[in-house]
């Protein structure tokens, strides 16, 4: 074999470089996934809204004291579902695919026998979420615009980053709990206890004053909660800038924390 | 290119690699025998710098896996145990992709994966998908692509397990001629034929210590005979019809008494057939045949089963 092409530097490639070397396998996913993708973006938010807001809206009357600000149902479940359809996402693309990528297709195998670090590895994977999040999001806010659900146009679009930091506060938590389970049995408890009671109790479908003084404060502390509420404000024009910023910055420090959990994961599984 | 002192792997409280002294040299073809759970793929997984060393020193290519783990990936080619190809993905897209990983630019990664397909004759299986390929063709593959970085050191860890004998010498084959174009090969096998032919000197491992070291020649000579006389004696009702008769011939050579034969470790085999037959004894089937690594094997690692 002729001379070798090229050596790393000794400590690992920069962040920027090692994400971008695994661009055309991440490239080869979306290529093989995203018709299915494509479909369940442009449909699931028409179903969402047809049955949600309009139809089971008409029962509900829409009283925007008791609505947060909105002037329909429609208007006050929108930004609940998309936020919703974020967190679904994010926790379906870091179950699963995570395990496969360990166990079964065993890709992440694959990947750290080059110069790719565990760290470049999780972060490759957590921007095809983000990926994935920031179009979804995308297509379900522009499927919903000409309903006039949004009270202004640059509302939306924050909203869509705000649905993405929403997004990697789930995805990097969820891929850390996925890189430290054994079994695919654990994830029916992700869906089941985490996902379902999430996204029906934090606010999505009605206000979490509902919910009585006890689970109200319960529900505070769930991300989902801060993820809606800061997407409502900017979808209805009715943001409360310091409880605004402590939504932000409840989902950026568990993106955070998330992502050093992520890496120190997969870091124990893959490097024993 | 390798160089490892008082290396050792613990995983809990079970030492996988029991503190093992080993140097690799450029060019040459290194193999590690043992059964399974002797510690080969714990060693080979720290060689390949994914695995941290529990103590001990290693050292790849003169750079320490601890703290240069990409620099040495970046000239390792590795070929795993079990496959770890993309099934989704085509045969020429496998290689691509990978490629990428190391950083190749794309038209050089395109350029290198057609040379290998023709390498390991994949060329016709370019477009193909990986999960309809034979399990000899997914091997290929898989060289193939731990070729595609140019590495200096090669680490195949069972390379032909599971393959049928065609495919088999497919592999060697080829990688022989990587070993002619100098390529450092580092196998780790239990399949004592293909370390005879491939490797110009190897470590038998057990239990996480190397049981010996040398060529095969070397290791035939140091811990066999040159032949081994087979006798067979037919099966009897009662009683173990070879522990009686291993008493008439036990001063031939080094005895091994098994169930249906009696082998007799010796210089000349025909000679000890020849006394055999002196002595009275009546065999009703034998076979003089030379020393394998396989007994060497199975004199330093038992015959008990491992699993």
């Amino acid at each position: 074999m002729a001379a070798i092409d090229r050596v790393d530097p000794p400590r690992g490639l920069s962040i920027a470089e090692g994400t971008l070397r695994q661009l055309d396998y991440w490239w080869a996913v979306v290529k093989r996934t995203w018709r299915g993708g494509v479909v369940s973006s442009f449909v699931a938010p028409l179903f969402y809204v047809v049955g949600m807001g309009v139809l089971l809206g008409g029962f509900v009357a829409g009283d925007p004291s008791r609505l947060e600000g909105a002037t329909s149902y429609l208007d006050f479940v929108v930004p609940g579902l998309v936020a919703a359809h974020a967190m679904q996402i994010a926790v379906g693309e870091t179950t699963y695919p995570v395990m496969g990528g360990i166990k079964w297709h065993r890709s992440y195998h694959a990947q750290l026998a080059t110069p790719l670090g565990v760290r470049d590895v999780v972060n490759a994977h957590l921007a095809f979420v983000a990926f994935r999040v920031a179009s979804a999001c995308a297509v379900f806010l522009l499927v919903l615009a000409p309903f006039g659900v949004f009270a202004s146009w640059w509302g939306p679009v924050l909203a869509w980053f705000v649905l993405l930091v929403l997004g990697m506060a789930f995805a990097t938590v969820v891929f850390g709990i996925s890189a430290r389970m054994r079994s695919e049995e654990g994830f029916g408890l992700i869906f089941r206890l985490g996902v379902i009671p999430l996204t029906l109790f934090s606010g999505s479908f009605f206000p979490i004053a509902n919910l009585g003084p006890v689970l109200e404060v319960v529900a505070w502390f769930t991300p989902l909660w801060h993820g809606v509420d800061l997407t409502r404000m900017l979808c209805l024009d009715t943001v409360d800038l310091p409880l605004a910023l402590v939504h932000l910055a409840v989902l950026a420090a568990l993106a955070g924390f998330g992502w050093l959990w992520a890496i120190r994961g997969l870091d124990g599984r893959m490097r024993s | 290119m390798i160089s490892a002192r008082g290396l050792r792997k613990s995983f809990g409280d079970f030492e996988a690699v029991k503190g093992i002294d080993v140097d690799v040299r450029k060019g040459e073809a290194f193999g590690f025998l043992g059964p399974n759970g002797a510690g080969k793929s714990s060693t080979m997984r720290m060689i390949a710098s994914v695995s941290p060393v529990t103590s001990g020193e290693l050292r790849i290519l003169g750079m320490d896996p601890a703290t240069e783990g990409p620099a040495i990936r970046s000239r390792l080619g590795v070929c795993p145990q079990e496959d770890t190809l993309d099934n989704e993905l085509n045969v020429f897209d496998n290689l691509y992709v990978y490629g990428r990983y190391f950083g190749i630019d794309k038209a050089t990664v395109r350029e290198r994966a057609d040379e290998l397909l023709e390498f390991v004759q994949l060329t016709d299986k370019r477009k193909a998908k990986v999960d309809d390929l034979s399990g000899g063709m997914k091997r290929r593959l898989t060289i193939a692509r731990s070729l595609v970085n140019r590495p200096d050191l090669l680490l195949l860890d069972e390379p032909t397990t599971g393959l049928d004998p065609q495919a088999r010498h497919v592999l060697w084959d080829q990688l022989f001629r990587l070993k002619q174009a100098g390529v450092t090969l580092v196998i780790t096998t239990h399949y004592m034929d293909e370390a005879e032919q491939l490797c110009d000197r190897l470590v038998v491992m057990d239990k996480g210590v190397i049981a010996a070291e040398g060529s095969p020649r070397e290791l035939i000579e140091e811990h066999s005979t040159r032949e081994v006389a087979e006798l067979r004696f037919g099966i009897v009702e009662e009683g173990n019809v070879h522990e009686q008769i291993a008493g008439k011939v036990e001063d031939l050579g080094r005895l091994e008494i098994l169930p249906d034969r009696i082998l007799v470790y010796s210089a000349d085999g025909e000679e000890v057939i020849a006394k055999v037959h002196e002595r009275g004894l009546e065999p009703i089937a034998v076979l003089v045949r030379r020393s394998t690594l396989e007994d060497v094997f199975l004199k330093l690692t038992g015959r008990t089963l491992v699993d």
